[in-house]
């Protein structure tokens, strides 16, 4: 449970953290934020990085921050930083009641929204949030700065679009329309752990009927994502039993599952049936 | 003995230094110029070891040397402290694999290096060649070699009494179950630890970090090693818990031992969890078919029941004691008149196994309480008439139940069964849970209740030994050759004690778990400390107060019935001076001591209920416990806070084995249950609020206080009871076949 050897770099400016990263990629560089995923692999030895560039002395990286349309979530800013409202958007109180389901207490208090979304375990919450509402992020390193949709950005069971040499510096949330709903569910063996499946969904209603809606699933395919089958059979419904039990069945009929030695690609179905229609039942404003 | 202490719930008087951070566990033991030993483990779970390079492991700056087979040549095999059958012996661990590693996490080679990051490093470049074989993953299948001439069944455990064909001729019906329990482990809070250093002055080899069984780990510590009994000691520190699978002697044990004595430097390991999911002992899994004839009322006429213990991969100290428990202990408390078990042990290529928490009782209360539930369904009444129906009663206590375990007679000692039975109920408000439960039902909840009964067994002997000293300085001294795995051995020794001697439980300090400062000693397991050690503390403490009193009478020119001792002092009843027992034993050349043993040939039977009511989620097959009654009659609670605490964790253990824990391998013998990630223990959002009842209906003629162990009951039903509440919640009677009941499956059986 000793990690093999390896070399920590502490930089106090983003300019030097990208310099350092673009020099150490090549061998096995890896950005050390948190530690609550990345830690506890190479405490196992499963992943031997020769470097670490530690960001969280480097200055900025810790904003949180809206403009009015998007809320900015930067590298450093952890996923306690949510335990309390953070905008005066629907936004807000939807990562304060996401946040909670993230494992526990001390792990919030560490673990960064970045570092989650950099890691892309398929059970993640805050990449669930991110492919739900489609977040942008935002890519830094040595060559410059891109934005990469999270359509795009989700490649897989932890796999992401980012270089190697690329810090996910920032993490841009769209603000919800302000009478917009959203709800979250998520099914795990125990508190805290992994979901097994989870959904998050947000819509407004407009005349009495549902508009907008986004149907996001995670933690049932390799990656979270919308499902269009799901919204498509939310627009333009009555919100009640009949439309969000269509919605999770669409859902649930949709996902190309996951499955491992202890969960069927039937039950996963089964899971993600579930939430969806609960996320679904449990949405408010 | 006036009882001023005994009975009450004192605080421990372990809790200052554990709550104030002055514990001192394995880890915590270091040595000038130590060395850490790492293991390098099989990654292969069946194969041939080709050859084993550690030269680039040696070429590493800290590295002292590498240990393979070869070096440990002279080094026997671990011998089987409790249920050894000669049949057995050929599938003892070696404490290195030489030729043929059998499970993934098996010791193939040991580094030892200046710290445990080199030690770690130097690991990873010893290179194994290891050719594969075929794994054999399921004891259920065809018995396999294992090498030539012995096969994967090395015995059959055969128990039984009464004429079992007759029963099934004469049987108004049959009824008939296939039932299978997982594969699961203590897992202590604290890992695995040893220490060992040579003291070449005094030619003594000591082991620190042991636990649970010193006495038997230095004796036969010191025969692997060819060395005199005595110059081998073991010593125990703060343990993390026990739960059967901490303290028994492993092949790193030994290894540190052997290591220490050739390099005449400390050797230190500490075990991490990683290691201590695949290396240290697993536990119950079984699969039973089980056969009960039956009369018409549903009465067992007979019960056959054949079974399939997997072992795992070599047979370890325990030997055959779990199957055996399984066999001998599956009958509980019900008439069974005629009986039949064959339990086939079986080796395969997965982590070998040992006790944990109620051995082999966890797995055939599970079994029996099925069995009892198909009954009930088969003749049409409820599974608390079904139980009542069949009881032993309380005028047949004493009662032979025509069994022997553990090198005993099973002799239920005392009991009143359908007691028991009705406070459990009162206290679960049954009635009412009943009529709730079906009016929720009805409007669509799954929930369910259900009840289960049990016999244990405690207060294994066949002796134990205790020194009691006043010293002269002040203060009570107890040394005993238990071991202290966490339970409060010197909390209730000491009131024991106190009471019996006339002091307060806060003087005594209790000594165990040091070979060094007595010579023999059984140690801690089968819920045994507190009735053997109790009995023989209150037999030495007996004499030591009239030893007391006789000097003292001298001393104060009275006699001795006119003294009594209170709060520590010698005083004469109806007043007047007293004299403090150090001054007693001031006056004394030798001392004021006493020595005394208990022996007991018949263990002591406590037994309990169960009682929980559970909610299943129909949609992702989740369980949730809404309501938990746990009933345990233990004849005497020295200290009944304690008894709580050990039936509140040993319930969060048997939840953990219902709906949870599972060691799970793939066909290549890979186990995939490697992390917490993956073993789900249960936290504390998982374990619910439990109301437990302890009761004294019954206490043991076989110990003037009454006493019967505590440390079990709270895991044994567990299973049991949590199937037969699914069971009612889902409304499918004996649809729960395996545990544990993970979502997947429950979601399987709704469909």
């Amino acid at each position: 449970m000793k990690p093999a050897p390896f070399i920590r770099h502490v930089p106090k400016t983003l300019d030097e953290a990208l310099k350092v990263l673009a020099e150490v990629a090549p061998e096995d560089g890896r950005i050390l934020a948190g530690g609550q995923s990345l830690v506890p692999i190479m405490a196992f030895r499963l992943a031997k990085p020769a470097h670490l560039v530690d960001i969280n002395e480097v200055e900025g990286l810790d904003r949180l921050h809206s403009d009015g349309k998007t809320l900015s979530i930067g590298a450093r800013v952890r996923h306690g930083a949510f335990h309390k409202n953070v905008v005066d958007n629907p936004l807000g109180k939807l990562l304060t009641f996401v946040g909670h389901h993230i494992a526990h207490y001390p792990i919030r208090m560490r673990g960064t929204f970045c570092g989650s979304l950099a890691h892309a375990d398929p059970s993640s919450e805050w990449c669930l949030v991110s492919a739900t509402l489609d977040a942008t992020m935002i890519a830094k390193s040595a060559r410059g700065e891109r934005t990469i949709k999270a359509t795009d950005y989700f490649q897989g069971i932890m796999s992401t679009a980012l270089a190697e040499d690329e810090l996910l510096a920032e993490v841009r949330l769209p603000l919800l329309a302000a009478d917009a709903k959203f709800g979250f569910n998520e099914f795990s063996r125990r508190a805290g752990d992994f979901a097994m499946s989870a959904s998050l969904v947000t819509y407004t209603v407009k005349n009495g009927k549902i508009a907008d809606a986004h149907v996001g699933v995670g933690g049932a395919e390799p990656s979270p994502r919308r499902i269009a089958e799901a919204e498509t059979a939310l627009n333009g419904q009555t919100p009640g039993d009949a439309a969000f039990r269509a919605a999770a069945e669409a859902a649930a009929s949709a996902i190309e599952p996951l499955e491992d030695h202890q969960t069927t690609g039937e039950y996963r179905r089964d899971l993600v049936r579930a939430v969806v229609r609960r996320a679904l039942e449990n949405s408010q404003s | 003995m006036t009882e001023k202490f005994v009975g009450r719930s004192v605080p421990r008087l372990e809790d200052r230094p554990l709550l104030t951070g002055q514990g001192k566990f394995a880890a915590d033991v270091c040595f000038r110029g130590q060395w850490t030993m790492r293991v390098v483990r099989s990654p292969i779970a069946h194969g041939t070891i080709k050859s084993i390079d550690a030269s680039a492991a040696l070429a590493l700056p800290g590295v002292h040397a590498v240990w393979t087979a070869d070096d440990v040549a002279h080094i026997p095999p671990i011998p089987f402290r409790l249920t050894g059958l000669k049949a057995l012996e050929p599938y003892r661990q070696p404490v290195l694999a030489s030729n043929t590693v059998r499970y993934v996490g098996e010791p193939v080679a040991v580094v030892f290096a200046d710290d445990q990051y080199v030690a770690e490093d130097a690991a990873d470049l010893v290179e194994l060649d290891i050719e594969p074989l075929p794994a054999l993953t399921d004891a259920t299948d065809e018995a396999g070699i294992y090498e030539a001439g012995l096969t994967t069944e090395p015995s059959v455990v055969r128990k039984g009494y009464g004429d079992i064909d007759v029963a099934f001729r004469n049987a108004h019906a049959v009824v008939s179950l296939e039932l299978s329990v997982g594969r699961h482990t203590g897992v202590p809070m604290e890992t695995r630890g040893a220490i060992a250093r040579y003291d070449a002055a005094r030619d003594v080899l000591e082991m620190h970090g042991a636990a649970k069984v010193p006495h038997w780990n230095r004796d036969t510590m010191a025969k692997m090693l060819g060395r005199k009994r005595d110059s081998v000691q073991l010593y125990e520190g703060h343990v993390g818990g026990g739960f059967g699978i901490r303290g028994e002697i492993y092949p790193e044990d030994v290894l540190v031992c052997a290591a220490a004595l050739k390099f005449k430097k400390p050797i230190k390991w500490i075990e991490d969890r990683r290691e201590h999911l695949i290396a240290a002992n697993h536990s119950r899994q079984q699969r039973h078919k089980i056969r009960a004839a039956i009369d018409a009322d549903g009465l067992i006429l007979g019960i056959d029941n054949e079974f399939f213990h997997d072992n795992g991969a070599y047979m370890r100290t325990h030997a055959a004691t779990v199957p055996d428990l399984a066999a001998a202990m599956l009958p509980g408390p019900y008439k069974v008149p005629a009986y039949r078990a064959v339990g086939h042990i079986r080796l395969t290529n997965k982590t070998p196994c040992g006790t944990y928490r109620a051995p082999g009782r966890y797995e055939s209360t599970f079994v029996r309480e099925r069995l009892l539930d198909a009954i009930a369904a088969k003749v049409g009444v409820d599974t608390v008439e079904i139980r009542r129906r069949n009881l032993i009663g309380k005028t047949a206590m004493p009662y032979t139940l025509g069994l022997e375990t553990l090198g005993t007679h099973i002799v239920y000692d005392s009991g009143d069964y359908a007691r028991l039975l009705d406070k459990a109920l009162a206290a679960a408000d049954w009635p009412k849970l009943q009529t709730d439960l079906r009016a929720r039902r009805a409007k669509g909840e799954k929930v369910g209740c259900g009840v289960a009964m049990f016999v244990e067994k405690s207060g294994l002997g066949p002796f134990d030994t205790v020194r009691v000293e006043v010293k002269a300085t002040g203060g009570v001294e107890v040394i005993t050759g238990v071991a202290s795995i966490g339970q409060g051995v010197e909390t209730v020794i000491a009131q024991i004690c106190a009471d019996a001697l006339g002091v307060d439980y806060k003087t005594i300090n209790v000594i165990h778990g040091q070979t060094d400062r007595i010579d023999k000693g059984m140690g801690a397991f089968a819920s045994r400390v507190t009735v053997m050690c109790g009995e023989a503390t209150r037999l030495a403490a007996t004499k030591l107060r009239d030893k007391a009193l006789n000097h003292a009478a001298q001393l104060m020119q009275t006699s001795a019935d006119r003294l009594d001792i209170i709060d520590g002092d010698v005083v004469r009843i109806g007043g007047g001076p007293s004299m403090p027992l150090s001054e007693v034993a001031r006056a004394l050349p030798e001392g004021l001591n006493a020595e005394d043993t208990f022996e007991s040939a018949h263990m002591v039977y406590p037994y309990g209920v169960h009682v929980a009511a559970v909610r299943v989620d129909p949609e992702t097959g989740g369980v949730a416990i809404e309501r938990y009654v746990m009933a345990y009659d233990i004849g005497k609670a020295v200290n009944p806070k304690l008894v709580e605490g050990q039936i509140a964790g040993g319930l969060a253990q048997g939840i953990g084995g219902a709906l949870l824990e599972e060691f799970l391998y793939d066909d290549s013998g890979e186990p995939l249950s490697v992390t917490f990630a993956d073993y789900l223990m249960p936290t504390a959002h998982e374990v619910p609020p439990s109301t437990i009842l302890i009761t004294e209906d019954a206490p043991s003629p076989l110990n003037p206080l009454g006493l019967k162990g505590a440390g079990e009951g709270g895991t044994n039903p567990v299973g049991a009871v949590i199937a037969s509440a699914i069971d009612d919640a889902i409304g499918i009677p004996g649809a729960v076949t395996v545990l544990p009941v993970t979502p997947q499956r429950l979601k399987a059986l709704l469909k």
